[in-house]
């Protein structure tokens, strides 16, 4: 650090990396939403770019860019990605529940069928033939 | 060539092939779907994967000029979801969604 590396240098790579870490936070999810076996377990890959991968892209940005300008744009990217997403969030998973599309036979538990339950909802019947949850989809196509 | 510099370089580089590979991967669960609900997942994180790329540009050009495009698309991802969301539960809800007594289907 004596071969006159400056505070603004330290800062490049400082952003740099966390722009590379929130691209890796990318892929990540990419990969989870490839591999995952139903709706709900790729919403739980596909989260994690959208709010900390974002922020540390904002992070990193602004470390490089290191104008306040800049700071006021990012701050509100951050604010309005991490207000919708769990809206979308939320409703997306309420679909994919009320159309029958979660993997009922990889849950540990669930909550919501019991609270359903007792106030006096069925998930409907998988037409026909079914006993099982629906998990091909042919019905929604 | 400034060292500081090309390390930057190498970083953003290293990020951009991430960034490729996790597109091609998120087209790919979107082409196979199978149902539109995964659709609508994979285009969310395709989009993030969009405001990765321009801000990995910003970086590298030493531009804040994409900045406002990254707020757009951080809001269109958001309309997207819902609005598909909203439409699948019209199409399907009234149908499967009723009164019972049949056992619980759910229970392992």
């Amino acid at each position: 650090m004596s071969t006159g590396v400056g505070v603004g240098d330290v800062l490049d790579l400082l952003g740099a990396f966390l722009v590379l870490l929130g691209c890796f936070l990318c892929f990540a999810a990419a990969l989870g939403l490839l591999r995952f076996p139903d709706v709900v377990s790729r919403m739980h890959a596909a989260t994690k770019p959208q709010t900390l991968g974002l922020i540390l892209l904002a992070g990193g940005v602004e470390l490089s860019l290191r104008s306040w300008a800049a700071f006021g744009t990012l701050v509100l990217i951050g604010a309005l990605q991490l207000t919708t997403a769990p809206v979308s969030a939320h409703l997306v998973g309420r679909t994919v529940y009320r159309t029958d599309q979660v993997r009922h036979d990889l849950l540990a538990r669930d909550d919501l069928a019991t609270d359903l339950k007792a106030a006096g909802f069925e998930l409907g019947p998988a037409p026909e033939d079914g006993t099982g949850p629906a998990d091909d989809d042919s019905r929604l196509s | 060539m400034n060292p500081v510099h090309t390390a930057v370089l190498v970083m953003v580089g290293l990020g951009a092939l991430l960034l490729v590979a996790a597109a091609t991967l998120t087209i790919a669960r979107m082409a196979r779907g199978p149902s539109s609900l995964d659709r609508v997942v994979a285009a969310d994180v395709l989009v993030a994967v969009v405001i990765a790329t321009l801000a990995a540009e910003a970086i590298v050009n030493d531009h804040a000029t994409t900045l406002p495009v990254m707020l757009v698309l951080s809001l269109l991802g958001f309309a997207g979801a819902v609005s598909i969301a909203r439409f699948v539960a019209e199409r399907d809800l009234a149908v499967r969604w009723r009164d019972s007594d049949r056992p619980d289907q759910g229970q392992q």
